[in-house]
C-alpha cells in the first residue's frame, strides 16, 4: 500500500497536493544555486540540485541560477544541452542572470548559443564590469521591488508572445513566455520572495 | 552605479559576485593566449597575473601587481571576470586595478608583501577583495577589513596540496568549535583567534564564515580539485597547476586546455567519483611540481600576511 502510493508519478503528486509534493531542480553545475535552494525550501519546496541529464526526469520544474553561462555550457556538453533543451519546451523554467542568457532566442557580446526557448535577445555584461554592479529598484506587476544586478546582462529585444513581468527604468528585466520564466537580477540575494512565489504559482497553474 | 552607496550594499555586491563563482575554478594566466584557453575549458573567471606562483619561486626578485598593459590585453579577450592581484598592503597597486575595472583583487601573498603590519583597507574599495588565510583569525581578520571572499594560502606555486589541505581543516575545525560554545565563552574565543567578537559570534550561529570560502595553493589535478571541495571549499584558484609544465616551463597547449577541462568537471562533479576517474584518465600528467615538506619556513609564501 504504502509502496504504490510512493510509485504515483510525479506529475500526478504534483497535481494532488499544493506545495509539499513539488520537486524543483536547481541547475547545480556551478554558480549560486544553493541560494536558489535556500529560498525555495523556505517556500515549501523538495529540491533537488541537478548534476546530470538524466535527473532532470525527477522533476516538476527547474530553476538555473546565475554564474557564468559560457561555464554552464562547458559543463553541460553535447548530451546534457540537448536533453535541457527538450525539457524546457515541456516543463517550467526560470533562469536567472546566467540562466536568463542561456534560455534566450539570441545572445550578444560576445554571440553564444543558447536553448533558444524564450523570444529575447539578451547582450551579456551590459552594464560593464563588476565596478558597475548594483542594487537598484524596479518594478514587479507595478510594485516597488529590490533588483541586486551583478555583472547582469540586458534585455534588449522582447518578442510578440513574451510578457514583461518586471521593468528597472524603461528596461524590461524580467519576463516570461508560456512556461518559461526570466530574470536579469537575483531575486534569489533579496530577502522578497515575490519572484519565487511566481514561478511556484507558474508550476502549479500548469 | 548609481545606487552602490552605503557599506551593506556594498557588502552585497561584493559578495554576490562570489556567490556566483562558486562551484567553479579560477585559473591562473599570464597572457590573453592562456585566458582564451581558460575560457574555453569553462573558468568561470581568470587571475590575470605577469608571472604564475610557480615561476615567481623559481626565479626570486620583487614581485608586483601585473603590468596594467597585459592585465588589459586579458580582459579584452575573455568575457568572464577578470582578477588580478595586489601586494599585501599597496593599496596604490589597488587603486590602479580598481581603475582599470578588474571584477575581483587579490591581496595576495603571492607577490612580495609592500607592507610589514597593514593590509589594504578593502571596505575603501567598489571593488570586491579575496585574501588568504590558514586559520579562522586570519579569515575574520581579513572579513573584519572588507574581504568578501576567502581562500586557503596553500603554498603557491608547487603543485603540493598538502598545506591547502591543512588551511581548510583548519578552518572548517575551528568553525565547528565555535558552534558548541556558550556566548560567554566566545569573547574568549575571539581573543584567542585575534578577531572581531561579532564576527565571531555569527560563524558560531551559521557554521560557516560569512563570506564565501575558497581553496587555492598547490591544487594542481582533478583529485585536488575534488579533496579540498569535499573539506568544504567552494571554489578552486588553480595556479600554476595548469599553464606549467615544470616551475620554468610551460606545458604545450593541448595539454593545458585538458588539464583545464578536467579540473572544471572535477570542480562540478566533486563528490562523483565515476566522474573523476573519467576526467582524471585523460591527462597526461600533472606540473612536476615540489614538496613543501622540503621547503624552508623562509621560503614558504604563505607565512606573508597576518
Amino acid at each position: 500500500m504504502v509502496r504504490e502510493i510512493w510509485n504515483v508519478s510525479s506529475e500526478v503528486r504534483a497535481k494532488c497536493s499544493p506545495l509539499n509534493a513539488m520537486t524543483i531542480g536547481v541547475l547545480a553545475l556551478q554558480g549560486d544555486f544553493d541560494a536558489h535552494r535556500k529560498r525555495l525550501e523556505e517556500l515549501g519546496a523538495t529540491v533537488v540540485l541537478v548534476k546530470k541529464p538524466e535527473q532532470l526526469d525527477q522533476i516538476d520544474g527547474l530553476v538555473i541560477p546565475g554564474g557564468e553561462s559560457s561555464t554552464f555550457l562547458k559543463l553541460l556538453g553535447q548530451a546534457g544541452f540537448e536533453k535541457l533543451k527538450e525539457f524546457v519546451r515541456v516543463k517550467p523554467t526560470f533562469g536567472t542572470c546566467a540562466g536568463a542568457i542561456l534560455l534566450a532566442n539570441e545572445v550578444e557580446n560576445p554571440k553564444q548559443t543558447g536553448l533558444g526557448v524564450l523570444d529575447i535577445r539578451i547582450r551579456r555584461n551590459a552594464y560593464g564590469r563588476q565596478v558597475d554592479s548594483s542594487i537598484r529598484e524596479g518594478k514587479l506587476n507595478g510594485s516597488p521591488i529590490e533588483m541586486v544586478f551583478i555583472r547582469a546582462p540586458k534585455i534588449e529585444h522582447v518578442g510578440p508572445g513574451v510578457e514583461v513581468l518586471a521593468t528597472e527604468g524603461e528596461d524590461p528585466v524580467a519576463v516570461r513566455q508560456g512556461k518559461v520564466m526570466a530574470a536579469t537580477f537575483h531575486p534569489e540575494l533579496s530577502a522578497d520572495t515575490r519572484v519565487h512565489r511566481a514561478f511556484l504559482d507558474l508550476i502549479r497553474s500548469t | 552605479m548609481s545606487q552602490n552607496n552605503g557599506n551593506s550594499t556594498s557588502l552585497r555586491l561584493k559578495t554576490g559576485l562570489a556567490e556566483m563563482l562558486k562551484g567553479g575554478v579560477i585559473m591562473d594566466v599570464t597572457n590573453a593566449e592562456q585566458a582564451v584557453i581558460a575560457e574555453k575549458a569553462g573558468a568561470v573567471a581568470v587571475m590575470a597575473l605577469e608571472r604564475v606562483p610557480a615561476q615567481i619561486r623559481a626565479e626570486g626578485g620583487v614581485a608586483r601587481m601585473a603590468s596594467p598593459k597585459k592585465i588589459r590585453e586579458i580582459m579584452a579577450a575573455v568575457s568572464i571576470p577578470v582578477m588580478a592581484k595586489c601586494r599585501i598592503g599597496h593599496f596604490a597597486e589597488a587603486q590602479i586595478l580598481q581603475e582599470l575595472g578588474v571584477d575581483y583583487i587579490d591581496e595576495s601573498e603571492v607577490l612580495t608583501p609592500a607592507d610589514e603590519a597593514h593590509h589594504v583597507d578593502k571596505h575603501a574599495f567598489t571593488v570586491p577583495f579575496v585574501c588568504g588565510a590558514r586559520n579562522l583569525g586570519e579569515a575574520l581578520r581579513r572579513i573584519a577589513e572588507g574581504a568578501c571572499m576567502i581562500r586557503t594560502k596553500g603554498e603557491a606555486g608547487t603543485g603540493d596540496v598538502v598545506h591547502a589541505v591543512k588551511h581548510i581543516r583548519q578552518i572548517v575545525q575551528e568553525m565547528k568549535i565555535l558552534t558548541v560554545l556558550s556566548e560567554q565563552e566566545l569573547y574568549a574565543k575571539a581573543k584567542e583567534h585575534q578577531a572581531p567578537y561579532e564576527l565571531v559570534k555569527m560563524v558560531a550561529k551559521e557554521g560557516k564564515l560569512p563570506v564565501p570560502n575558497f581553496s587555492a595553493g598547490g591544487i594542481a589535478t582533478p583529485a585536488d580539485a575534488s579533496l579540498v571541495m569535499q573539506l568544504g571549499a567552494e571554489a578552486v584558484f588553480v595556479g600554476s597547476g595548469i599553464f606549467m609544465k615544470d616551475s620554468t616551463t610551460f606545458a604545450d597547449p593541448k595539454e593545458a586546455e585538458k588539464r583545464a577541462k578536467a579540473i572544471v568537471q572535477a570542480a562540478t562533479h566533486y563528490q562523483d567519483p565515476k566522474v573523476l576517474l573519467e576526467v582524471s584518465e585523460d591527462l597526461a600528467g600533472a606540473m612536476k611540481g615540489l614538496a613543501v615538506s622540503a621547503l624552508d619556513e623562509a621560503h614558504m609564501l604563505q607565512t606573508r600576511g597576518w
